[in-house]
């Protein structure tokens, strides 16, 4: 066939027309919507009444009142509930995603055995009966103070729970995690006495003189500092912040005052001598020592040697002094960034001690020395003679420190069998690898946990807990917390998985045990225990879901100890020899240690904090010459050395690197471990003598190219 | 009886100076409207987040250094001269993103949108996100899911609604009570409840009894300096982001630092000095 021009045009002109005519066209675009959008893959929530629960959040000391939306009965939002003394209708990040560690993928569903290097499940029965017949072992051994226990926490029914098993055991080696609360028990026990703790009256002060603490990246009871920190501008209050780094505090502040890191408690002491020197103190309560510390500071801390340590003007340490002094309602806080790890005695007292000399104590506006909350009132105790015996046998160790020594030193078990509550030391502790191979050398460790998280790993036996939403506690408040409010967190929805309350795996274990151990916890669950225990504000608890005990300044004036101090303790050194200095960041964004940072808290750290899997560091541009902003960098410290990002910040000081507390979890949840490193890795511990507290806030480190 | 119809602008406005970048309004508003996560999150630019917190520095070096947050949802914008041609829905050729005149919020319609993303390039202020690819839970996560907001799939462009269910269920219950207006504190959007700090102060911009529009003090009238903003604050304090644009956004700032008020919009050398005292027509009067 010839082909000729019209034959041309007209089959072209046919399939022009063919084209525009055919549905293909449309088709393929229908198609590619479709292949898309992939509706039928995309979830369809189940709708239905919506209802609402109030509860308590734990997981931090905060402790806020929480108020769970559910629908059909299904949990899906928290937050913060209205009225509640604590937050007040605010929540922090990690309490609204709480929903998400209920599902969390390193939740622990069953009740686990470790068989060689892996995890099988087993049933409660079986893992109780298993615990038991260890624990039996030990009893008919004779030496039940060889089972030792390490909680999170020092207050409410379930530590004590925990206490009131050892005891019927026959151990006295209860040991707990460092918080801001016992840092604060110990130091109102060294300056007023045992059976205190502190309060900050942080809404009222109208001059907050803060030693580092991070009152807005989770300090202390993070909601309500949230809000004394925001009422602020309207009381016409300041907060001086003294810290190495503009973190969010010092961002936020009157004031920023960089400091050379770890000599905080030399400036406080600094600025008491001041205080002293110009008589701006009121002794009316000094009891014991105080001529000494004064003419101690006068000696050892005069103005111009406070200066050349802390890095600090002379005369700024003197205004920050007399303003402090002459303030109507001023507070000194202790704790840097959450107030947790790397503390000391010497800074918390000589920090506090600032309150003492200026009269604030128990005013509006000041510290409040408050009782130790006792609302809990267990039967007494039935020992039986092996009970007796051990539980007059001396602590193993003095402090969880000195314990992890002793246990890494000693060549034959010094402990036979460890619970370990909601804590997870094999992260938190300076140093962890350390702390692991301490748990190594323990036959028998038991771990209480929700979340297979790094201790829990090293566990022989793990008893699943239930989560905050499924359980029932008493939540006393605590850590700094100015107001005495015990809340109570109720089930918000049946248990996702086969959890318990620690509560009541103490008691199935107690009765397994039987004789006098089971005697002293003849309840038939933790919450008829609860309701035996808390006596009379039960009725108000269960139907209110919190009881104020306590709110304004507590009753009388405590008297004042200065023994301690005036022997002059030393200052806790960095470890190492390196020029610069590696301090741990607390963020607000990540969480401290239990539970580990959920997806969406994760999902808002900056890519100046984490971006892919690399951990960024901070550092001032002047410090390290060859480094580029966000380039590649090796850091350095005498524990190790880890491959980092550079990041550029002009807040922080020259001489300092920042890394971020929070990060390079190494258990299995690919949306929040094994990304960036874990600060803790690269330092180590640095023991204050006599408080027995990881005191090492930093190390010394190098950063060069990589 | 007809009652005032007259109609909402919905807007807020955030006071950076009490604003700590904690986080809780990003977290909130993920869990309210079932924003999904996945492994690796730090690369923002495809990281989903409606409620994104910025942090903003001086540039000053140590120690005069400040750094201050800015909280950023979509800025809901009224469009040039206030006539609802927000830049998004300007060019949405599938009409997935539309302006309501009722109350003021600029919407996405997921199932209407095709992903071409003309609105991301439009939007001066990347509040839009495109879903790369399709949400996934962990196992049993889909629990904790909202019915009231859909979950997106792969392919569509999501951004923040200024929580419109929680519009929806103000004004279900108030119909139910047979009230045809509802109370202030009825509607609140998700971030606005979770600030721990009071920042976010939402409302009513239309209605002078409503806080937002108390602080913000909208000008009644153009900006005699530029016709095509409208709404500009009155008060010295408030600014809004990128606002010489014209694009009008509903969502307002608050500083007392002059140096954060600046880093509002892209200021030539000198430009600064003379806008930096105008609040509006009532500077002219």
């Amino acid at each position: 066939m010839k082909v000729d021009r019209r034959s041309f045009l007209g089959l072209g002109l046919g399939a022009v027309a063919g084209v525009v005519v055919s549905p293909v066209g449309l088709k393929l675009t229908d198609d590619s919507s479709i292949w898309t959008q992939n509706w039928p893959w995309t979830p369809v929530p189940v709708d239905g009444e919506i209802s609402y629960d109030n509860s308590v959040c734990n997981l931090c000391p905060g402790n806020c009142g929480i108020s769970v939306r559910k629908i059909a009965g299904r949990p899906v939002k928290i937050e913060g509930l209205a009225g509640y003394p604590i937050n007040d209708g605010g929540a922090c990040l990690h309490g609204i995603a709480g929903l998400q560690y209920l599902y969390d993928p390193a939740r622990i569903k069953t009740p686990l055995r470790k068989n060689g290097d892996k995890f099988e499940k087993i049933s409660w029965a079986e893992a109780i009966s298993l615990t038991a017949e260890k624990l039996t072992d030990i009893r008919e051994n004779k030496a039940p103070q060889k089972l030792a226990c390490i909680t999170n926490k020092v207050k409410g029914s379930v530590p004590k729970l925990f206490e009131r098993f050892l005891t019927a055991f026959g151990s006295p080696n209860l040991y707990t995690m460092p918080s801001l609360e016992s840092n604060l028990e110990m130091t109102a026990q060294t300056l007023h006495g045992a059976g205190n703790t502190i309060g900050f009256d942080l809404e009222n002060s109208d001059f907050v003189l803060s030693f580092g603490a991070g009152l807005i990246e989770g300090w202390g009871a993070p909601v309500s500092c949230f809000k004394a920190n925001a009422s602020r501008k309207e009381r016409h209050a300041k907060l001086y912040q003294v810290e190495p780094r503009l973190s969010n505090t010092a961002a936020n502040a009157d004031k920023w005052i960089p400091i050379n890191p770890g000599t905080e408690s030399d400036l406080a002491l600094g600025i008491c001598a001041v205080i002293i020197k110009n008589n701006l103190f009121d002794a009316s309560n000094f009891k014991g020592g105080f001529n000494k510390f004064a003419i101690m500071v006068q000696r050892e801390y005069a103005l111009a040697k406070v200066a050349q340590a802390c890095g600090i003007k002379p005369d700024d340490i003197e205004k920050m002094a007399l303003l402090f002094a002459k303030a109507k309602m001023p507070v000194a806080i202790p704790g840097k960034g959450r107030g947790k790890n790397g503390q000391s005695l010497k800074e918390f007292s000589a920090v506090h001690t600032l309150n003492c000399l200026v009269g604030n104590l128990n005013k509006k506006g000041g510290a409040f020395i408050m009782p130790q909350n006792d609302y809990l009132s267990f039967p007494e105790a039935i020992l039986d003679d092996a009970a007796e015996t051990g539980a007059g046998q001396e602590k193993l160790a003095s402090s969880i420190n000195d314990l992890v020594a002793k246990l890494a030193a000693a060549e034959n078990p010094i402990v036979d069998a460890l619970f370990v509550y909601n804590a997870n030391p094999c992260y938190s502790f300076s140093d962890p690898k350390r702390v692991k191979e301490a748990f190594k050398r323990i036959p028998f460790v038991v771990s209480f946990s929700s979340f297979l998280d790094e201790t829990a790993m090293e566990a022989d036996v793990i008893f699943p807990m239930n989560t905050f939403l499924e359980g029932i506690e008493d939540v006393p408040s605590q850590a700094g917390l100015a107001k005495n409010v015990i809340g109570l967190a109720r089930p918000v929805i049946k248990p996702v998985f086969d959890t318990k309350d620690p509560g009541d795996a103490l008691i199935l274990l107690a009765q397994a045990l039987g004789g006098t151990v089971a005697e002293n916890f003849e309840w038939a669950s933790f919450a008829d225990c609860l309701e035996e225990v808390t006596l009379d504000i039960w009725d108000a608890l269960s139907e209110e879901g919190h009881v104020l005990v306590s709110e304004g300044a507590p009753y009388g004036t405590p008297l004042v100890d200065f023994t301690f101090l005036s022997t002059n303790p030393a200052t806790i050194q960095a470890q190492g020899d390196f020029e610069l200095t590696l301090i741990p960041i607390d963020n607000m964004r990540l969480t401290g240690t239990v539970p580990a940072v959920s997806p969406f808290a994760l999902k808002t750290v900056s890519d100046k904090v984490l971006t892919g899997t690399d951990i960024v560091v901070e550092i001032n541009p002047v410090t390290v010459k060859g480094l580029k902003d966000c380039g590649d960098a090796l850091l350095t410290t005498p524990v190790g050395a880890v491959k980092v990002k550079v990041n550029f910040n002009e807040g922080i000081m020259p001489g300092v690197i920042g890394m971020v507390r929070g990060l390079g979890h190494t258990f299995d949840n690919k949306f929040v471990s094994n990304k960036g490193v874990n600060v803790n890795d690269l330092i180590g511990p640095v023991i204050e003598s006599g408080s027995g507290l990881d005191a090492a806030f930093g190390i010394k480190a190098k950063i060069s190219k990589a | 009886m007809i009652q005032n119809k007259k109609a909402h602008r919905f807007g807020m406005v955030i006071d950076l100076d009490k604003c700590t970048g904690c986080g809780s309004c990003m977290v909130s508003c993920m869990a309210e409207n079932n924003v999904p996560f996945k492994e690796d999150e730090s690369r923002k630019k495809d990281s989903i987040t409606w409620m994104r917190v910025y942090k903003l520095t001086n540039g000053k070096s140590f120690p005069d250094t400040e750094v201050v947050y800015l909280p950023r949802p979509c800025q809901h914008c009224d469009g040039k001269g206030g006539h609802g041609h927000s830049p998004c829905v300007s060019v949405c050729p599938a009409t997935a993103t539309d302006y309501d005149y009722s109350t003021g919020i600029v919407s996405q319609i997921y199932t209407r949108c095709f992903g071409c993303r003309y609105c991301m390039g439009a939007c001066p202020y990347h509040a839009r996100y495109f879903n790369w690819w399709d949400p996934k839970w962990p196992e049993g996560m889909e629990n904790y899911l909202s019915p009231n907001v859909s979950p997106r799939m792969r392919g569509v462009v999501e951004k923040c609604s200024l929580c419109f269910h929680r519009y929806q269920l103000a004004k279900e219950k108030a119909y139910a009570e047979g009230r045809d207006e509802i109370e202030e504190n009825e509607y609140q959007t998700a971030c606005a409840t979770a600030c721990p700090s009071g920042a976010i102060v939402f409302g009513d911009l239309n209605n002078p009894s409503h806080q937002v529009h108390q602080i913000v003090k909208p000008d009644p009238h153009p900006d005699p300096m530029n016709k095509d903003v409208v709404g500009k604050s009155r008060n010295p304090k408030v600014f809004r982001l990128l606002e010489r644009l014209g694009t009008n956004p509903k969502i307002y700032y608050l500083s007392e630092h002059e140096w954060v008020r600046k880093a509002g919009d892209n200021y030539l050398e000198g430009e600064w000095d003379k806008v930096k005292n105008h609040h509006g027509s009532a500077s002219h009067d």
